[in-house]
């Protein structure tokens, strides 16, 4: 049950019909794992942490860069050099005290990620490269898991929904990570700030609309958008049945570390 | 032809075009960063040289892109 403290700091959320108490009740008893916490994840934390998600658990292996700040709005100036994790968990907890982080100072890998993803309902991807993201996905299909996808490059964005065994997957579309010549390069890829805010916020009302259970998820559909012209728009596909994770005759039947392109740039 | 390519309108001269040739014609300079669908469905990479676009058919032509904190 709610307490009253809890029943003014979430008014606004019971006051919608579509969530209400009840609804506002299961984010307080979701756990929501976000993987990486830069530029997708810092604003999808905040966010889930303002809502009240109960347990949110925070995997990301990097120290606060100044270039980070950009747009990792979760990270402030003097936490520079201090791992994201700690800088994300005491941001969170002054938002809300209520929610339970729990952090993990760690990169996925074939070797760590059932075990993590394990614990938690939803699985927001907010990763930045390829090998992670494919990591994700077929973690995610094998163990069951509906996750958020999310990808952002200078001033497009783009994001999906996967409930494993009912809709498409990651790898459903794009078959395997591309080639790493392929690759924009760090100086060639550049982003803008605010669009990271604009994905990462998507990424996490969709969390909010699977657990409460109202709307549309965006699956079987990548959402699109473009900065520039602010055209946003749903590219609607089927399952595909040669999908090498969730299709009629699986191919990854176990996860896979694929090699990362090495950045010539700065790290991060 | 008139195909629908990313949610717009587009005219060919053409009555039937490769997916690969589409690719040429819309200038995609990096077709490895692209997953194409035709009317939903996904398209093998390898099937790009030998699947025709026609008209009245819908083109999705997505990207790779990854982020946070790229
Ligand atoms: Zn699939």
């Amino acid at each position: 049950m709610l307490n009253d403290e809890q029943i003014e700091r979430y008014s606004r959320h019971i006051l919608l019909q579509d969530v209400g108490g009840a609804g506002q009740q299961k984010i307080v008893n979701a756990k929501v794992l976000i993987i990486g916490a830069g530029g997708l994840g810092a604003p999808a934390a905040l966010y889930l942490a303002a809502a009240g998600v109960g347990t949110l658990g925070i995997i990301d292996g990097d120290r606060v860069d100044l270039s980070n700040l950009q747009r990792q709005v979760i990270h402030f100036t003097p936490d520079v050099g201090r791992p994201k994790v700690q800088s994300a968990k005491e941001k969170i907890n002054q938002l809300n005290p209520d929610v339970n982080v729990v952090t993990y100072e760690d990169v996925v890998h074939a070797g760590n990620i059932l075990d993590i993803i394990k614990d938690y309902d939803f699985i927001l991807d907010g990763t930045d490269n390829f090998s992670a993201k494919f990591l994700i996905n077929d973690a995610c299909v094998m163990a069951g898991k509906p996750y958020s996808h999310g990808g952002i490059l200078r001033f497009d964005g783009q994001s999906m929904t996967v409930i494993p065994g009912e809709t498409a997957c990651y790898r459903c579309v794009f078959h395997s990570p591309p080639p790493k010549n392929a690759v924009p390069t760090c100086s060639q890829a550049g982003v803008l700030g605010a669009i990271a805010g604009m994905l990462g916020t998507i990424q996490a009302t969709e969390v909010l609309k699977y657990i409460v259970g109202f709307g549309d998820l965006l699956t079987n559909r990548m959402l699109i958008f473009n900065a520039k012209t602010m055209a946003f728009r749903n590219a609607k596909f089927n399952r595909n049945p040669k999908c090498g994770v969730c299709g009629e005759n699986p191919t990854v039947t176990s996860l896979i570390d694929y090699e990362q392109p090495v950045c010539e740039l700065k790290k991060n | 032809m008139n195909i629908q390519i990313n949610g717009k309108v587009e005219s060919f001269v053409a009555e039937t075009l490769t997916v690969s040739a589409l690719l040429v014609a819309q200038k995609v300079d990096m077709p490895e960063m692209v997953s194409v669908e035709v009317n939903g469905d996904v398209l093998d990479r390898d099937a790009f040289g030998t699947t025709v676009v026609k008209e009245g058919d819908t083109v999705e032509f997505l990207y790779f892109m990854g982020g946070g904190r790229a």
